[in-house]
């Protein structure tokens, strides 16, 4: 049986710097997490999975990661994506900076 | 140290330019990203989690004090003033932008280094020794050797798509400070009848299939080396499989075919294509050799140290842990901690890497060496010199008196920076580094290598560690399991898994209990963790690690 639907975002790099970027509701790239568009419709989550594919002068690998609504935006559900959305723990100096 | 020739430089400065064309064409959107990845990772680029990734080559972690500088002044221009010194002898920057990595490779050319072949499915960067030329216990300087077999090996024609990666160590001692039983080919310098030879061993490596090399010759005449191992090579790239990446890795054919059927088939194709090897490699190797002449060591008396080794405790717990006998009696060899307590290991800033380079220019020939076991190494230091030099690095961070103990972590860059992870290494290194720091145990423990890797494949050696820590994700949970007993020398053993995993919380305190119980378990106090473990295996040390299912077994 093929698992039921969660809520996704559509992340990526942006093809320059590499940073982790999100797809927001008005269709453009933000570094935020908070700021990505929750796709809780698996098609609509294709749907806009495939169309990021096509930025390929912008981005690079993008995917749907697993999320859930939270009080500022969506939140990550797992400890992977959480650490893309703020940066490494070693050095202050990821996106944390900006946080 | 290899100086380049006109080819060498012609070479990658025509890469380069190679490079600089197809990021143009990738941004410009002349180049997708299917057509673009294998070029890059031709050149180390990879992308990894946060970021692009350039893995830059240090050929058997020999490097000049001028190199050391111009990989610090790459680190401020287009990184954020750090690198990251790799189980491979390699230096990763974590943050350069795709539209500087030619630039970058371009400051690498200016001192005769490169990417190339540090990435993808080739001969990778070819790994010695880092005491090669200077350790007492040596019979030969390997690094020629090495240098022949990268010159062979880069842009080889034939093995620019292998099954897998391969990785080839080499060592001139018997004492292997090279990992060799843990690489694809190892290669041992030995002496029989009088003449000195390799011993060669195929199919070791670590990953989700840990493997010990097998010897496939026991005596290999140097001349030999390059159609030998261009023999061995081609039969796993015709025999390797490439239909699972799992089992593509030469010791998994090494593993399916057995050792004597590999042996047959290397030795009916090395004696095909011996003709072929004309004696100009030869001609070549003795050019190279010449340009790892020992430098000129310097006579004078070493008062200066022995009386700081008298008078100075801090200096003598440095000096006893973290030099290393010289061949010349009154040298020595100084690896430098990049292992402060609580630091990322492996990591070094700018700074640091520029005082690195002033001392090894003032103390130490102009030479460093990079350690599989992430630590930087003065080769030829004169002990008159070292006060001087130890003074200059306590001042910069650099005085860690810990090699070889608790706080000497290898750990991979995990989770925190690598796509392929599964968990974090670096946060838990940097835990157990505090917390020996806070028992001040870990000279009381004495040698002990602790090594994290962040996933199965197994950068940050863990199979190999004494003990051996593997992060995993458990269910979206971040999950540390222990193996122990491992060994990454000529007496080389796969570490045995203990019982559950660990969670994050939990893994440091697993860790500081099995210290104690070493300390009460052992013999003497010269019996070492490796030899405590191997007299009474693993049942003392399970409980140890799990008290309660001992409490709960003794109710």
């Amino acid at each position: 049986m093929p698992k039921p639907f969660t809520p996704k975002v559509v992340t990526a790099n942006a093809l320059i710097e590499g940073d982790v970027i999100y797809l927001t509701n008005n269709g453009e790239w933000s570094r935020r997490h908070e700021d990505a568009r929750l796709f809780t419709d698996e098609a609509a989550a294709n749907a806009a999975l495939a169309a990021a594919e096509l930025q390929a002068s912008e981005i690079v690998g993008a995917y749907l990661a697993d999320a859930t609504s939270g009080a500022r935006g969506p939140e990550p559900t797992h400890f992977r994506e959480a650490f893309r959305a703020t940066g490494p723990s070693n050095y202050a100096h990821g996106k944390q900076v900006d946080l | 140290m290899y100086s380049y020739t006109d080819f060498d430089e012609a070479f990658v400065r025509t890469r380069v330019s190679q490079f600089r064309a197809q990021v143009e064409r990738r941004i410009d959107g002349s180049l997708t990203e299917d057509e673009f990845k294998p070029l890059r990772l031709m050149n180390g680029l990879y992308l990894q989690l946060h970021a692009y990734m350039l893995r830059v080559a240090i050929p058997y972690g020999t490097i000049s004090a001028r190199q050391m500088r111009q990989l610090a002044f790459i680190a401020d221009k287009w990184d954020k003033g750090y690198g990251h010194f790799t189980t491979r002898q390699n230096i990763q920057y974590n943050w350069p932008a795709l539209k500087d990595v030619p630039d970058m490779l371009e400051a690498l050319a200016d001192v005769q280094m490169h990417a190339i072949q540090t990435s993808g499915n080739t001969i990778r960067n070819v790994t010695s020794d880092h005491f090669a030329g200077a350790a007492a216990d040596e019979l030969e300087d390997p690094r020629p050797y090495a240098e022949l077999l990268r010159q062979w090996s880069t842009d080889h024609p034939e093995f620019q798509f292998l099954p897998r990666k391969f990785k080839i160590a080499v060592t001139g001692a018997e004492a292997d400070r090279a990992v060799i039983r843990s690489h694809d080919i190892g290669l041992q310098i030995v002496e029989q009848n009088g003449e000195t030879g390799f011993k060669v061993i195929i199919g070791g490596g670590l990953g989700r299939t840990p493997m010990i090399g097998k010897v496939v010759r026991e005596f290999l005449p140097k001349e030999d080396l390059l159609p030998y191992c261009e023999a061995i090579v081609h039969v796993y790239n015709t025999l390797g499989r490439r239909d699972n990446k799992y089992k593509a890795r030469i010791k998994i054919t090494v593993h399916e075919n057995g050792i004597d059927t590999m042996r047959d088939l290397i030795e009916a194709r090395f004696t095909e294509i011996r003709p072929e090897f004309t004696g100009v490699d030869q001609e070549l190797l003795a050019g190279i050799k010449a340009q790892f002449a020992t430098p000129p060591l310097r006579e004078g008396d070493t008062a200066a140290y022995d009386a700081a080794y008298q008078m100075d405790p801090i200096f003598r717990a440095w000096a006893d842990t973290n030099l290393t006998a010289h061949r010349k009696a009154d040298h020595a060899i100084v690896t430098i901690s990049i292992k402060a307590h609580g630091k990322t290991p492996g990591d070094a800033t700018s700074d640091q890497m520029r005082l690195m380079a002033d001392l090894a220019e003032e103390y130490a020939h102009g030479e460093l060496r990079i350690s599989h076991e992430q630590n930087v190494i003065l080769p030829h230091v004169h002990k008159g010199d070292l006060p001087a030099i130890h003074a200059a690095l306590k001042a910069a961070g650099l005085g860690t008196a810990n090699i070889g103990l608790a706080s000497d972590i290898i750990a991979c860059p995990g989770m925190d920076y690598c796509a392929l992870a599964t968990a974090r290494s670096i946060p838990i290194a940097q835990e157990i580094a505090t917390r020996v720091d806070e028992l001040k145990i870990e000279h009381e423990v004495g040698e002990l290598k602790i090594k994290i890797s962040g996933c199965i494949n197994a950068c940050g050696h863990h199979h190999v560690g004494h003990i051996g820590i593997l992060g995993l994700d458990r269910a979206g949970v971040e999950n540390y399991q222990v193996t122990l007993g491992g060994d990454h020398t000529e007496t080389a053993a796969v570490g045995t898994r203990m019982g559950p995993g660990f969670s994050a919380d939990e893994i440091v305190p697993a860790i500081e209990r099995l210290m104690l119980a070493y300390l009460d378990l052992r013999d003497a106090p010269e019996e070492t963790f490796l030899q405590t473990f191997r007299r009474l295996g693993d049942a003392p040390f399970k409980a140890a690690l799990y008290p309660e299912s001992e409490a709960r077994n003794a109710a």
